[in-house]
């Protein structure tokens, strides 16, 4: 090969590569681009005000070009608000145990075992965990609780927990582990005990990668569709015990869409709903950077 | 036992505690492991004693065509995202100047992925069916499972190659090599395994992906076996039919269906589908310390 043609395919290639990289921010942009402009369809065609989407529990939109109908989507937002609330209330001490007992109490078993392990809860589909929360979570909860069908706030719950505790553990083991190891020796040769090291020196120098972990498996919480609408009822109505069926936004996008006519008010009141939770999963990753550059300055220190 | 009596009180409590939350995190991490093996114990049980042979044919009473949808529609977002990966994870770490450029790629790739899966659904619902005008077909489901790995993709052959000591692309330079021959030809190939392995670990997570499809690749399966012609709407390998997967089948078993057997499907799919997630799971680990052992057994 010549030198020329060597350096011809040297610049054809970085414009190759240039252009995947590229390619990826077209699609992020479509992506936002797409949700900016359907999502806001309720309110620039059909006029209703944001206000009224966030706030109103009256959802009645209507399936026409025409409009005219409501599209108050508090009753879906409190569902996936509650849901996700009581997950993260059950997963995140269940998750940093676990973090702690794979990272301190069993570091070298934790790593060939423990991990695996977690790794395999990662990986389980979510639509499993809601199949499994359909058939053994919700005959369980009618059987055995005043609950009148089993579908429920707690079920729903309960499968988000389980679906998002293996993610709140695999990062507060990292974060865990990143703690460097000077800090455990220094705490030991001053006679604390281990859980004396985890609990006063390990967990608050790794606060900031196990609030990331949190976040994040938030964010898992409040996207997931499947799993939750399999088992959270949808019941158009707000809870009035954990026991009762209600409705989330996700649940809502998966059942409705497809039986909507194409641009009517029905229709862009769920792109709404799409858009809403994109806009929530953005304010999560921000959040998320803004947590971790806080914590920043422990891996530099390392 | 003089000795631990001598030992003063707000030790001793410290001790205690210590020796208590241990035992507690014992008993956490064990009833972790039987969740575990009770989840997958329930899915098998409740597949193996429904278990038919009819259940596993390639026809409507069976799973196999969607067994086949699953892996062909995963193939199919490899074969789209694999290159674009690659690409962007490369233009990542070797191309895109240090500072915006870097970061505008980075927000980008988050914000991919931790895009609601039912969220890109829509998207590719809207783009890919309602756009352009077609009925749900596995093309467009592959291209939305697509914009999920793409990300992952990207991240891993970013970090294969940034973890590569910079002696390898300083001596190929040191050759006269150019950048894309230092690109293809030293780092590409060193940073192979924990490519391979890293594609693997995504293949496994996509699939079980079932918000994302149930707009785009569609709710219903049709497949001719006999047929030989690939525009045929009912030819097994035409990506432009609708093709139901595992785990919207899970999905619609859950009261649309009226099959009798609608129960025993889902929970046979269930199995099939962890099948599927644990040996990709195992396999990447597996592959990528058999190329490890490889690639430093080369080295030395």
């Amino acid at each position: 090969m010549n030198i020329e043609s060597t350096l011809r395919a040297d610049r054809i290639w970085r414009n190759v590569i240039r252009g995947a990289g590229l390619f990826l921010l077209i699609i992020t942009a479509a992506i936002g681009i797409f949700l900016l402009y359907r999502g806001t369809g309720t309110f620039t065609i059909y006029g209703h005000s944001l206000s009224e989407f966030l706030f109103s529990t009256q959802w009645q939109p209507a399936d026409t070009l025409a409009g005219g109908g409501h599209v108050g989507a508090g009753i879906y937002i409190v569902g996936s608000l509650i849901t996700c609330a009581l997950a993260l209330l059950m997963a995140t001490p269940v998750s940093i145990a676990l973090a702690i007992y794979m990272a301190e109490i069993t570091p070298s078993v934790g790593r060939r075992f423990w991990q695996p392990v977690i790794e395999i809860f990662v990986g389980i589909p979510s639509i499993i965990y809601g199949w499994l929360g359909l058939t053994i979570l919700v005959p369980f909860l009618q059987k055995y609780t005043t609950a009148d069908s089993g579908f429920s706030v707690l079920a729903a719950s309960i499968v988000l927990a389980i679906m998002i505790f293996p993610t709140i553990t695999s990062v507060t083991m990292n974060a865990i582990n990143s703690v460097p190891k000077t800090y455990r020796q220094g705490a030991y040769g001053l006679g604390a005990t281990r859980w004396e090291v985890i609990y006063k020196i390990v967990l608050p120098v790794a606060k900031h990668g196990i609030l990331a972990g949190v976040v994040l498996g938030l964010a898992r919480a409040f996207g997931e569709a499947l799993a939750v609408a399999m088992v959270i009822g949808k019941m158009k109505a707000f809870p009035k015990s954990l026991l009762d069926p209600t409705v989330n936004l996700t649940s809502a996008i998966a059942a409705d869409m497809g039986g909507t006519m194409e641009g009517s008010e029905y229709n862009m009141a769920l792109w709404t709903m799409a858009l809403f939770l994109f806009v929530i999963s953005l304010l999560f990753i921000l959040l998320i950077r803004y947590i971790t550059s806080k914590g920043g300055n422990l891996s530099e220190s390392k | 036992m003089k000795a631990s009596k001598a030992i003063p009180g707000p030790r001793r409590r410290a001790l205690s505690t210590d020796r208590l939350v241990t035992l507690g995190l014992h008993i956490l991490a064990g009833a972790t492991l039987l969740l575990l093996v009770g989840f997958v114990g329930h899915i098998a049980w409740s597949a193996l004693s429904e278990f038919k042979p009819e259940l596993l044919a390639f026809s409507p009473t069976g799973i196999g065509n969607q067994f086949f949808n699953t892996i062909y529609l995963v193939f199919l977002a490899l074969l789209i995202s694999i290159p674009l990966g690659i690409g962007a994870g490369i233009y990542m770490a070797e191309y895109a100047t240090k500072g915006k450029a870097q970061k505008i790629m980075r927000i980008s790739i988050e914000t991919l992925s931790s895009l609601p899966s039912i969220v890109l659904g829509l998207f590719g619902y809207l783009v890919f069916i309602i756009m352009t005008n077609s009925q749900w077909n596995l093309f467009a489901g592959a291209l939305t499972v697509s914009i999920l790995t793409l990300p992952l993709i990207a991240t891993i052959t970013e970090d294969a190659l940034r973890a590569l000591p910079a002696s390898y692309a300083k001596g190929s330079y040191g050759l006269g090599a150019t950048k894309w021959q230092t690109i293809s030809r030293v780092l590409i190939p060193a940073a192979f395994p924990a490519i391979i392995t890293g594609i693997i670990l995504a293949a496994g997570r996509v699939f079980g992906e079932a918000a994302a499809l149930m707009f785009t690749a569609g709710m219903s399966t049709d497949i001719n076996w006999a047929s030989t012609d690939i525009t045929s709407p009912t030819n097994a390998f035409n990506p432009f039919r609708s093709g139901e997967t595992l785990s919207l089948q899970i999905w619609a078993s859950r009261s649309e269906s009226l099959d009798p057997n609608a129960s025993a499907m889902a929970n046979l799919s269930a199995l099939v589908l962890l099948a599927l997630v644990f040996t990709f799971s195992i396999g990447a680990r597996a592959l990528s310390r058999h190329l490890n052992r490889k690639n430093l057994g080369d080295n030395k």
